[in-house]
């Protein structure tokens, strides 16, 4: 594989760094709220390689218009997915804070390490 | 009734009896003595009513559900079961009248849970009697150790738990990790765990696992306590008397022996087993057992742990004398069977009442009791005596069947065997009889007379019976006779 | 058309839109008679269409007449119907007994909000079983998620939290992984119909995006099915949740996502990576013999009675994979029918386990003095559902033993060591359950230990009715073992 193939697969390579990241966050962090900032990160990623995978080179939008013949389209599909999937990252990060804030209020810190120990 | 519905009521009538007696223990306890009695008459007629059928050379059968194909619930009755079934429902009314005087001699708690669990112990061994295949069996040898977990563990405290855990632990994990595989190994072998007149392994299992089967099966049923799976019948005698006596002594004892007297009957067969040198073993594992049991019996202080080691080298003789393989040594395994029931029931049944009436447990203090209880040593003489093998008791005969079957097949181990053995029976009960009708009671001793009536007329009718068995004992030989001529058509 | 081919549809829309109504059911006791109810129905439809396809046919069903490559379609066969069965039943009965362990958890006004989110979290259930393309099953999956995760944290516990929010991490992470592979599977075939990407995937020239598809998906699911060493998330939040929850949870969540997993590996990825057969047993057999080792273990030396229960599910979860991992049409079968003892024997110690907290605040084994006495139909209930758990003849549990068993044997030279493996782990199953029974039975009683304090006689009937259940299953168990099989010979078919 030349260099040129490795570059041609970049939007992989960001996905890929992406993911790490945030999987990166998930592990290590203490504090909840970053833990849930990581997973966020983590989910983007996969946003991101749904959206570039359906890019085809020279298509545009997939919008048919009269008179117009021949055109290269996009794939729509991913794009639709990934709206629902988004829609479900959403609520899983509101869900998530609405945990932190719980936790906060019973245990009065957000720190895992403290919480452990508080019980 | 036919003789179908009759299998079936044998297993359901304890079933009911149970719940009668958990329901007529609200009321009274007098109700839940009747609730017994009537159940344990009623299972003797239902029981016995099926034997003129299986004398006529009958075989009543019937599947009661298909759980997978080729393996289903279903019961058939052969000889051997009928014989099992017979004595393990008739000896139940007589323990049954000595549970009543014992636990209320005793004060003991939880009378209701006890007879309750009593009834459904003995609705596992009608279905261990009357199994038609080896799941049948399983399923049953495995109920019969539940519901005898809660009598075991009857008293309830520290020390009787962590017995009950011994025994328990010994019998779910033999059945479970020899057992079972046995049985589903048997089952890919012969696609069937019927019990079928001359086997169903023949020309489907070679040589050195047909021994190693053969040793799953006869490890994996711990209830036959043959050495090294023995722990848990010493542990069992935490439980109150009556349990030991029919439950450690009878019924679950010999479930065991009986279930490996029908596998190598009905799945092995005799003469497959007999043409496999690999299967030899059994007899010397069974030889060793009785000789190092009766040795272990003879350095026992306490009453019931010694007849527990001597229950552990008389279920060997029968399986010694299975595995002997030869048509007198057969009769006389089951004629073995019947006549240690009686004597050991009469000897537990004994110590019993000597601990309701005097607290005694050691043998060391039963010097000049004999004078106290009459009845009672009278009735432990005539079972130790059957023990023994002396005339004129069951014990006799049935000793007398096995050397037989060991001289025919020249098989001196079995010979040397049966004959160390009485010299070691002798060795352990005659000091006992010494003792009490001879001896003098130590000064000081609390005043006591017999044990409640209900107890010692029970013992003295099972002392009757072993006496009895000495002439009468026709029925079992011809019942046994059955057995041999299936296998040899 | 008639109600019979909507039924697919209607078995995801009748709890999904009873859970809004449920929330307007304000007034004392009514939200509960309505998710009872819209949970009934579903056990009806489940039952229904169980008959329907207990023949061995397959319904589809095209949401909004829309045929399968363009719209979403829903499909019910042998297995499906064994997982809705499960799903829908468990649902049922725990609802049917929950009232008084509810209220005494779930202060009155939230009750509906959490009866809510209960429809929400079976129809998410029900939705992924029915599901018959990839994306749809990750939506339900988040679903039903979201919807436990409010589940478990909805009680008076406060370890829950924390608990809830673990599970929360890592069934995000699982799900995600997931989504990765559902993404590289379409872009190598161009569809998400798992039909169709069965059919596809043989016309794939380049095959590693499929294996790291594969690995993605395996991972992603074997985390929300809590695949040991992936099961961390589990004891912690069956422990701290709402009793009644645990049951449910207990009897089906997990399950699900194993279902998933060896629906894609049986049907989508068997069949169509060539040369690679034995990756899944090479990958799934050592995990699953580890966690029933393990886990046993581990529940042999666990002290609170909810969190020897959980170890024991990961235990369970192991067998089942160790069945499918066979990859043998007798191991899926052993598999399939144990998915279904394991939810009736372990829905029925929690349930017992609802009980005996109805009484008992605190559920450490060394705290449970004297429960025979005071609780005798719980205990006895509870030591049947214990026997079926061991696999002791006469139960359910022995007939998924049994046939796990004869799998083994069947599986080739090593058959031998793996019955020993099973038949230890049952003898540590003996070891776990009767240090509870010994603890029930013969501990000396707390204070108040004398006196009868059954569980309110709602929840203890339908508790005595599972294990009645549980016996009945193992003496008549026709109608399971012949969807498992034909439930096996499907997923076999499909591998091939």
């Amino acid at each position: 594989m030349n260099l040129l193939e490795l570059l041609g697969y970049f939007n992989y390579w960001v996905f890929a760094i992406i993911l790490t990241v945030g999987l990166y966050a998930v592990i290590n962090k203490n504090n909840l709220i970053k833990k849930l900032i990581g997973l966020s990160i983590f989910q983007s990623a996969v946003f991101l390689m749904y959206i570039t995978m359906d890019k085809v080179e020279g298509g545009t939008a997939p919008i048919i218009q009269e008179g117009v013949e021949g055109q290269i389209f996009s794939n729509p599909l991913p794009q639709v997915l990934i709206l629902t999937a988004i829609v479900v990252g959403v609520s899983t990060l509101a869900l998530g804070l609405a945990l932190v804030v719980r936790i906060n209020e019973c245990y009065g810190t957000i720190e895992e390490n403290e919480i452990l120990d508080a019980d | 009734m036919t003789a179908e519905t009759a299998i079936l009521m044998a297993i359901i009538v304890p079933l009911f009896g149970a719940l009668a007696i958990v329901l007529a223990g609200r009321i009274s306890p007098n109700l839940r003595e009747a609730a017994t009695a009537v159940t344990s008459i009623s299972l003797i007629f239902v029981v016995w009513g099926l034997l003129p059928t299986i004398m006529d050379g009958g075989r009543p059968a019937i599947e009661v559900s298909e759980l997978m194909p080729g393996i289903s619930i279903a019961f058939k009755v052969e000889p051997l079961g009928m014989l099992f079934a017979a004595l393990a429902s008739g000896l139940w009314l007589i323990n049954s009248i000595y549970s009543v005087g014992y636990m209320r001699g005793n004060k003991e708690k939880n009378q209701t849970r006890f007879f309750a669990c009593f009834a459904l112990a003995l609705s596992a061994t009608m279905g261990v009697a009357f199994a038609g295949n080896l799941f049948t069996l399983f399923l049953f040898y495995e109920l019969l150790t539940l519901s005898t977990y809660p009598l075991v563990a009857h008293k309830g405290d520290a020390a009787t738990v962590r017995s009950a855990r011994i025994y328990l632990g010994v019998l779910l994990s033999t059945s479970i990790g020899l057992f079972l595989p046995a049985i589903i190994w048997t089952y890919s072998l012969a696609g069937t765990g019927d019990f079928v007149d001359g086997g169903i392994l023949a020309g489907k299992l070679n040589d050195p696992e047909i021994g190693l089967l053969l040793g799953l099966f006869v490890f994996g049923i711990g209830k036959a306590a043959v050495m090294p799976m023995h722990k848990w019948l010493p542990a069992a005698m935490v439980a109150p008397t009556p349990v030991s006596a029919l439950l450690h002594a009878v019924a679950v004892v010999k479930a065991g022996v009986f279930a490996i007297t029908k596998i190598i009957v009905y799945v092995f067969g005799i003469d497959f087993l007999f043409d496999a040198p690999s299967s030899q073993w059994l007899l010397y594992v069974a030889a060793f057992t009785i000789i190092a049991a009766s040795v272990v019996a003879l350095r026992q202080t306490n009453i019931k742990r010694l007849l527990a080691y001597s229950t552990i080298a008389q279920l060997s003789y029968v399986i010694m004398a299975a595995a002997i393989l030869k048509p007198l040594a057969e009769v006389g395994a089951s004629l073995h069977m019947v006549a240690h029931a009686f004597g050991k029931i009469t000897l537990f049944f004994a110590a019993g009442a000597i601990y309701v009436a005097s607290k005694k447990t050691e043998v060391q203090q039963l010097r000049g009791i004999g004078r106290r209880m009459p009845w009672t040593m009278a009735a432990f003489t005539i079972g130790a005596l059957s023990m023994i093998g002396v005339p004129p008791t069951g014990g006799f005969v049935s000793k007398w069947y096995i050397l037989a079957g060991a001289f025919e097949a020249n098989n001196l181990v079995a010979v040397f065997t049966i004959i160390a053995s009485t010299v070691l029976n002798a060795a352990y009960f005659l000091p006992i009889l010494y003792m009490a009708w001879f001896e003098r009671e130590p000064a000081g001793g609390k005043e006591h007379g017999e044990a409640p009536f209900l107890a010692v007329l029970a013992l003295c009718i099972t002392a009757m019976l072993t006496l009895a068995f000495f002439l009468f004992n026709g029925p079992v030989i011809e019942l046994e006779s059955q057995v041999l001529s299936g296998v040899s058509e | 058309m008639d109600l019979l081919a909507h039924l697919p549809a209607l078995q995801v829309v009748v709890p999904m839109l009873s859970a809004p109504l449920i929330v307007l059911l304000q007034p004392r006791g009514l939200a509960w008679a309505g998710a009872t109810a819209s949970a009934l129905v579903s056990f009806a439809i489940a039952v229904t269409l169980t008959l329907a396809v207990l023949d061995g046919q397959t319904l589809e069903y095209a949401m909004g007449g829309w045929p399968a490559p363009f719209g979403i379609t829903l499909s019910v066969d042998a297995l499906t119907a064994l997982m809705l069965l499960i799903v829908t039943g468990a649902s049922a009965i725990a609802l049917l007994a929950a009232k008084p362990s509810i209220d005494q958890q779930i202060e009155l006004e939230r009750q509906p909000l959490f009866y809510s989110a209960w429809m929400l979290a079976m129809s998410g259930l029900v939705g992924i079983v029915v599901a018959a393309d990839a994306f749809n099953i990750f939506v339900f999956m988040e679903i039903s998620s979201l919807a436990s995760y409010i589940l478990i944290a909805g009680g008076p516990d406060r370890r829950a939290l924390p608990a809830v929010f673990k599970y929360l991490m890592m069934g995000t992470i699982g799900a995600t992984f997931y989504l990765i592979g559902v993404g590289l599977i379409y872009m190598m075939t161009g569809t998400l119909n798992m039909a169709d990407m069965e059919a596809r995937l043989g016309d794939v020239t380049d095959i590693n995006p499929v294996l790291v598809a594969a690995g993605f998906i395996t991972i992603g699911l074997a985390l929300k099915a809590a695949v040991f060493p992936l099961h961390v998330w589990v004891p912690n939040a069956y422990t701290h949740a709402p009793h009644m929850v645990t049951v449910f949870l207990a009897a089906c969540a997990t399950k699900v996502a194993l279902y998933v997993l060896i629906r894609f590996d049986y049907m989508i990825f068997q069949a169509a990576l060539v040369d690679h057969q034995m990756q899944f047993a090479l990958f799934a057999m050592p995990l699953a013999i580890l966690g029933i080792l393990v886990a046993s273990a581990v529940a042999m030396f666990e002290g609170n009675l909810k969190r020897l229960l959980a170890s024991s599910s990961i235990a369970q979860i192991g067998y089942i994979l160790l069945g499918a991992s066979f990859v043998s049409i007798a191991g899926l079968s052993a598999s399939a029918s144990h998915l279904f003892n394991h939810a009736l024997a372990k829905g029925g110690l929690f349930l017992a386990v609802a009980c005996l907290a109805y009484q008992y605040r605190d559920l450490r084994l060394s705290q449970l003095g004297g429960a025979s006495k005071r609780m005798p139909w719980t205990c006895a209930a509870f030591v049947v559902c214990g026997l079926s758990l061991i696999g002791v003849p006469g139960t359910a549990g022995f007939i998924s033993k049994w046939l796990l068993i004869n799998a083994a044997l069947q599986s080739g030279p090593w058959g031998w060591a793996l019955v020993a493996i099973i038949l230890v782990s049952s003898l540590m199953a003996v070891v776990y359950i009767w240090r509870i029974v010994e603890a029930l039975y013969f501990q000396p009683p707390t204070e108040e230990g004398d006196v009868v304090a059954e569980a309110p006689l709602q929840l203890l009937i339908i508790t005595g009715l599972v294990a009645i259940l549980n016996i009945y299953f193992g003496l008549f168990p026709q109608v399971p073992l012949e969807l498992a099989n034909s439930a096996a010979s499907l997923l076999w078919e499909g591998a091939q």
